[in-house]
């Protein structure tokens, strides 16, 4: 098994944990992890990718490196962003969660008045 | 044919400045009204718009009249390496069609985001306009970048200008779903991302003329195109991936919900058609068209039933929009599935035709309403009676626009004409009273979604054969047998 199939199963490894994070945790800063750890995944492949396209006499394509680099930028703003949010939504009411509970709760006492 | 256009493409046309001015003005827009901020905001927005509109007329008639994309090569770097901006017809269509919707929702939002002239700045109205100007900058970017990773920034930017208008009034519900959508936005840009990973470790490419000529159906392809286009679903809001869209706008301000179904989810559907039509190569597989087809006709179903059921006239909309979103995705089994037949190219106009007008017909219709909930102070469908004759400019804009989503082609309408109905049935049915106006509207004001309305109407009236203009820059002509 030569490096770049071991990293390549690593990157798919942890996108298959980020995705299970992302989908099963209702929590949202877990769900926030669970997209970082895919986010990581897809980026080490995107290194076994730069390894295996590497021309004669240098280690990496330095494309898909750029691309990584671009991606963590991304990859982090979204985060921030995502974040911020809830924060947010804790200040305001007070729980952080996804639910629709209590807003769906006014809007069906609406439209019955 | 082929490798004549290839060639010809990729060199840089006169007019190419155009492409780029058309991404740079509306994101110099967004960092002057970032920087100066206060009453400048808006004033940068509507100088900003009035070029913008111009810029895209530009484009649009310069692709008309040449019948060739545009093109410009980005500081002289040629494609394998550098990136390529391109107009060919849907982008120069769509380049229109946005203008002319943010035009509209900018007019409409100055009522309810204007920044007052002794006041101070205010944090919702300041942000309004830049994030409006931010979410063009990046459609625009969308529709116009010839590179894949390229295009992955653009979604990117869409989300993080389209996240913010969803949670702009700061309420606990409106945070929730702005935070809904961004983690759908992120699971879904993440899979394309990776997606673009695999085409250039088998390629070598990012450009997507020199990846069309590249591409050979294989393993790799196929698992790339796949999850792309699942991850792009997941943005376009198809049933079943469409949970996140119905919240978000039950808390957005109407301007906002107006840009974000008439123009945001389009983007990525457009990238969706970019990939199937420009990225692969001409065999392409009629079961994963048809797996789109069915998807797409049980967004129709689920969405027409559910909006029939809600309460609310805003959540009414919004599940128009899911199934309305459904009727896109028709176009993929018919173009394919026709594939070297005329009737191809008829589908593919009718996609087009019936993406356009439902962008005009929604952004007329989340107008309407938004109007509608301003005057009466709700917007309960079953104490509509009487807002025909409160209102009736707005409620002709609702009727037409509701018309033209019933009514265009290759649409049934059947299903999406009974909710349409049952709101009409309320508003203008007889009251004793009129209805108690809690805020006068203005005439001008309910003109705007009037005219939208009107203009989604005129496009069910273009004739159904193969516009040239929507083929301009297609890797081979639909519907010229024996290519």
């Amino acid at each position: 098994m030569t490096s770049a199939t071991l990293f390549g199963l690593c990157g798919a490894i942890l996108i298959g944990l980020g995705l299970f994070e992302l989908i099963t945790d209702p929590h949202p800063l877990r769900k926030i992890l669970g997209f970082n750890l895919l986010g990581g995944g897809v980026f080490l492949v995107l290194g076994v990718v730069a390894r295996r396209g590497a021309a004669a006499g240098y280690l990496g394509d330095p494309v898909p490196q750029a691309l990584v680099i671009t991606g963590i930028v991304v990859a982090f703003s979204a985060t921030a962003l995502a974040v911020a949010l809830v924060v947010r939504l804790s200040e305001v009411s007070g729980r952080v969660s996804l639910a629709y509970a209590s807003s769906e709760q006014t809007d069906s006492d609406g439209a019955e008045g | 044919m082929i490798a004549d256009a290839a060639t010809s493409l990729d060199a840089a046309s006169t007019h190419g400045y155009l492409l780029v001015l058309a991404i740079v003005v509306p994101v110099g827009g967004v960092l002057i009204a970032t920087a100066v901020g206060g009453r400048t905001a808006e004033r940068t927005a509507f100088a900003v718009i009035a070029a913008g509109l111009i810029l895209g007329f530009a484009i649009l008639l310069d692709v008309w009249m040449t019948s060739r994309p545009l093109a410009y090569v980005l500081g002289n770097w040629a494609a394998p390496l550098g990136i390529t901006l391109r107009a060919d017809g849907i982008s120069a269509v769509m380049l229109v069609t946005t203008a002319l919707i943010i035009a509209a929702t900018a007019l409409y939002a100055c009522a309810d985001f204007t920044i007052p002239r002794d006041g101070l700045e205010a944090r919702a109205p300041f942000v309004f306009w830049v994030l409006l100007l931010a979410v063009w900058a990046a459609l625009n970017t969308v529709f116009l970048s010839g590179d894949l990773f390229n295009l992955y920034v653009a979604l990117e930017l869409l989300t993080f200008a389209a996240v913010p208008l969803v949670a702009l009034s700061g309420r606990a519900e409106a945070i929730t779903a702005a935070l809904r959508y961004l983690l759908f936005a992120l699971a879904g840009s993440i899979f394309y991302l990776l997606g673009v990973a695999l085409l250039y470790g088998a390629y070598g490419t990012l450009d997507i003329i020199l990846l069309h000529q590249r591409i050979r159906p294989e393993l790799a392809v196929s698992l790339a195109v796949a999850m792309m286009t699942a991850g792009l679903l997941a943005k376009t809001a198809l049933f079943p991936l469409h949970f996140w869209l119905p919240p978000a706008h039950a808390g957005a301000p109407p301007a906002a919900s107006a840009i974000l179904s008439a123009l945001v989810v389009k983007g990525s559907f457009f990238l969706i058609i970019r990939i199937w039509f420009d990225v692969l190569p001409g065999s392409r597989s009629l079961a994963a068209a048809q797996v789109l087809g069915v998807m797409g006709a049980a967004a129709i179903l689920f969405g027409s039933i559910v909006a029939f059921r809600q309460a609310r006239l805003k959540l009414l909309i919004a599940y128009s929009t899911v199934a309305q979103i459904g009727y896109l995705f028709l176009l993929f089994p018919l173009v394919v599935g026709f594939e070297g037949s005329p009737w191809s190219a008829t589908a593919w106009t009718g996609g087009w035709i019936q993406l356009v007008s439902h962008a005009f017909a929604k952004a007329a219709m989340f107008m309407a309403a938004g109007l509608i909930a301003q005057a009466l102070g709700h917007d309960r469908i079953d104490d509509l009676g009487g807002v025909a004759r409160a209102l009736p400019l707005t409620v002709l804009a609702f009727a037409i626009s509701g018309i033209s989503l019933m009514g265009v082609p290759p649409s049934g309408g059947l299903i999406a004409g009974a909710y349409v109905i049952r709101v009409m049935t309320r508003m203008l049915g007889p009251r004793l009273e009129l209805p108690t106006l809690s805020v006068k509207v203005d005439r001008w004001r309910q003109s705007l979604p009037l005219s939208l309305a009107i203009c989604a109407m005129l496009l069910g009236l273009l004739p159904l054969q193969s516009l040239e203009l929507l083929q301009v820059g297609l890797p081979h002509f639909l519907g010229s047998a024996g290519r």
